[in-house]
């Protein structure tokens, strides 16, 4: 993975040592909250609930075992002892002092990360596919491209005030799991005729206007790649709706002025400051692929793993879920889940991040991901070492086996943390997979993506689950909304709202009649939730949720 | 004729720290909410609102919340007030473990 230097190593000290200044010159007065805040935001510190919060980013979510052992350290010395990994790929610690913070940041930068840009109107965190570089279905790893991004985008002088925040998500295979189309920016990795090139899609959002992203470039040749980010960027910052908050982020400026005439724009921006990035961009590039070089994966004999799976029905089980293909035959990608039932989605504590840092060490290449759906990856696990892994991670209450299903939902902190959220998700996402660890049927129900955000804006993702939950305040209660038919991959949809929201009380039930109810309605075990909507349309599955209304319409 | 005033407490996050603080009839700042002042005048609540704002060195961004008389003690109107008297629900964090440790 990618190294820091010495430039990036001053420039973050440098950061580090004006933050602490600025923390400071708040508390003794010099500075006024309003002139303080956007200084903070800068770093990625955030006032919530019950306290403040500090975001830090995970670039593209790849982490290295040095880098999650300080994160145990910095959750156990400055916070309450856990960290929350988020659907941007980053981890936030909901409970540190101001003062401490900036010693939080140099600890950081202690292993060449920091909290820069994980809020504000700038461009965000660069999210990747959480496989890359593993995957078998791969053309090429997005975390190069990824790289080069994050670092022209970091402290970027003309985008430091954009319109609005700004994400862009890479993916280099076939099957997105980087949510592209959801993404201001989505880039996907594609051949033509032998050539690696850039599917750039445009305007993709959730929020309070969900949109699919819009194809700006079916193929852009890979040396036009920053310039032409640059151009869709700048394009934007100038044109882009600063009036109303609502209608500045790219999805909007796309919706008001047509996809065609955005081409026409950025095109003629691109053909302008194209000469002026002089190939050095591709050779950057090309410098920082060598960080990203396929590790040296081992040859032995995978009967460990055989005689385990014929053998232990847990590890079966396990490997049946938190398993996916890798792109050596010998080898499996690892999905650590970290949704036990009735915990809290994305959380870790530092004794488990410690237990994970150890297994990328010894087993796995030291290579970790953070996926967007808030769990671990051990991108490259030699298939002989996963009855190991498996059994550290069942010591450490790691080893739940639901990767894809019912409760391996994403939800956001909501009103138990977030300052924004209009009601609380985590308690909605604790029973769900609560009641279907209860009712045996989660394996037999299958692939199911159950979303929840607890505001509009979505961070939750819930417009793309196929069973999306939204948290509202209705009249000064909870209410909670129902989405189906959502799809955050290739075939990304937003998904329709089915009807009247539901109570806290009312919701988790409503859940069940809709998931135990679609086992009579699919066709065979092999039709998901999802194929099973997209056949039968929103009917049969409206009539679950509200029995009622069927009742009176007799 | 006007509508009837909804009582009010004034509220903030402490800066250091950044928990959840009340303002009291003393003028200072308490964690706990059953301390604060009920306040059941707007040009009263007004005043107080300022008499905060002066306190940026101590809290971030006071504001006013509605209140309702309970037997002893203001009690929180919406649910969300009501949270940031106790801290969140997945984990004995917050309030309802730091108020119980003092008393």
């Amino acid at each position: 993975m990618y190294r820091f230097n010495d430039f990036d190593e001053a420039f973050l000290r440098d950061r580090v040592s004006r933050f602490r200044a600025q923390v400071e010159r708040r508390i003794d007065g010099s500075l006024t909250e309003d002139e303080f805040k956007p200084l903070r935001l800068m770093n990625g510190l955030y006032l919530q609930l019950h306290a403040y919060m500090l975001r830090v980013a995970i670039p593209y979510g790849t982490l290295n075992s040095a880098q999650m052992r300080q994160l145990a350290h910095i959750a156990e010395r400055w916070d309450k002892g856990y960290g929350h990994f988020t659907t941007r790929q980053n981890i936030q610690f909901n409970w540190p002092r101001l003062r401490d913070v900036p010693d939080m940041l140099d600890a950081l930068a202690d292993v060449g990360m920091h909290a820069i840009q994980t809020s504000g109107n700038t461009i965000r965190n660069v999210t990747a596919d959480h496989f890359a570089g593993a995957a078998a279905d791969e053309i090429a790893d997005p975390r190069p491209v990824a790289e080069l991004l994050r670092q022209w985008s970091t402290d970027h002088p003309q985008f430091q005030f954009l319109p609005r925040k700004f994400k862009i998500a890479v993916s280099g295979s076939r099957h997105d799991r980087a949510v592209t189309r959801a993404h201001d920016i989505g880039l996907e990795i594609v051949e033509k005729d032998g050539e690696i090139g850039y599917r750039v899609i445009v305007g993709g959002g959730l929020g309070r206007t969900p949109m699919i992203g819009k194809v700006l470039r079916d193929f852009l040749p890979q040396d036009d790649l920053l310039p032409y980010t640059e151009a869709v960027v700048s394009v934007w910052n100038l044109l882009g709706r600063r009036d109303n908050k609502y209608k500045s982020r790219i999805k909007i400026t796309v919706h008001e002025h047509g996809i065609a005439e955005i081409a026409r724009l950025v095109e003629e921006e691109f053909q302008q400051i194209r000469p002026g990035f002089a190939g050095l961009d591709r050779d950057f590039l090309s410098h920082i692929e060598h960080f990203f070089a396929a590790p040296a994966l081992s040859e032995k004999s995978t009967a460990p793993n055989d005689a385990a799976y014929e053998t232990d029905p847990v590890f079966r089980a396990w490997a049946d879920t938190n398993l996916a293909a890798h792109r050596h035959p010998d080898h499996a990608i690892v999905t650590v889940s970290l949704k036990k039932h009735g915990g809290t989605p994305g959380d870790a504590t530092a004794g488990q991040m410690r237990v994970l840092a150890d297994l990328a060490e010894r087993y796995g290449h030291d290579e970790l991901r953070i996926s967007h759906e808030q769990n671990v990856i051990l991108p490259h696990v030699h298939k002989a070492d996963l009855p190991a892994v498996h059994a550290a991670l069942k010591a450490a209450d790691l080893a739940t086996a639901n990767v894809g299903l019912v409760s391996d939902i994403i939800a956001c902190p909501g009103m138990d943390y977030c300052s924004l959220a209009t009601a609380r998700s985590i308690p909605i996402a604790q029973q769900i997979a609560t009641r279907f660890e209860n009712l045996k049927v989660e394996h037999d129900v299958g692939l199911l993506k159950i979303k929840i955000s607890g505001c509009i804006n979505a961070c939750g993702h819930h417009h793309v689950g196929h069973i999306g939950i939204l948290g509202l305040d209705r009249a000064g209660v909870e209410n909670y909304q129902v989405t189906l038919g959502g799809d955050h991959t290739e075939t990304a949809t937003i998904g329709e709202r089915a009807g009247p929201g539901f109570s806290a009380d009312e919701i988790i039930p409503a859940i069940e009649r809709l998931v135990l109810g679609y086992l009579d309605l699919r066709e065979s075990r092999d039709e998901t939730f999802l194929q099973a909507y997209r056949r039968l349309g929103p009917a049969p599955f409206k009539a679950l949720l509200y029995p009622e209304a069927k009742a009176d319409a007799a | 004729m006007p509508r009837p005033f909804t009582p009010k407490v004034v509220t903030a996050n402490r800066l250091l720290e950044g928990d959840a603080v009340w303002r009291t009839r003393d003028g200072d700042w308490s964690p706990d909410m059953a301390q604060a002042e009920l306040i059941e005048d707007a040009r009263t609540a007004e005043l107080r609102l300022l008499e905060a704002a002066a306190e940026a060195h101590l809290v971030v961004g006071a504001y006013l919340a509605d209140a309702a008389r309970g037997e002893t003690r203001p009690e929180p109107v919406h649910f969300r007030e009501a949270f940031r008297t106790r801290g969140p629900s997945n984990y004995a964090h917050g309030k309802q473990t730091d108020m119980q440790e003092k008393t």
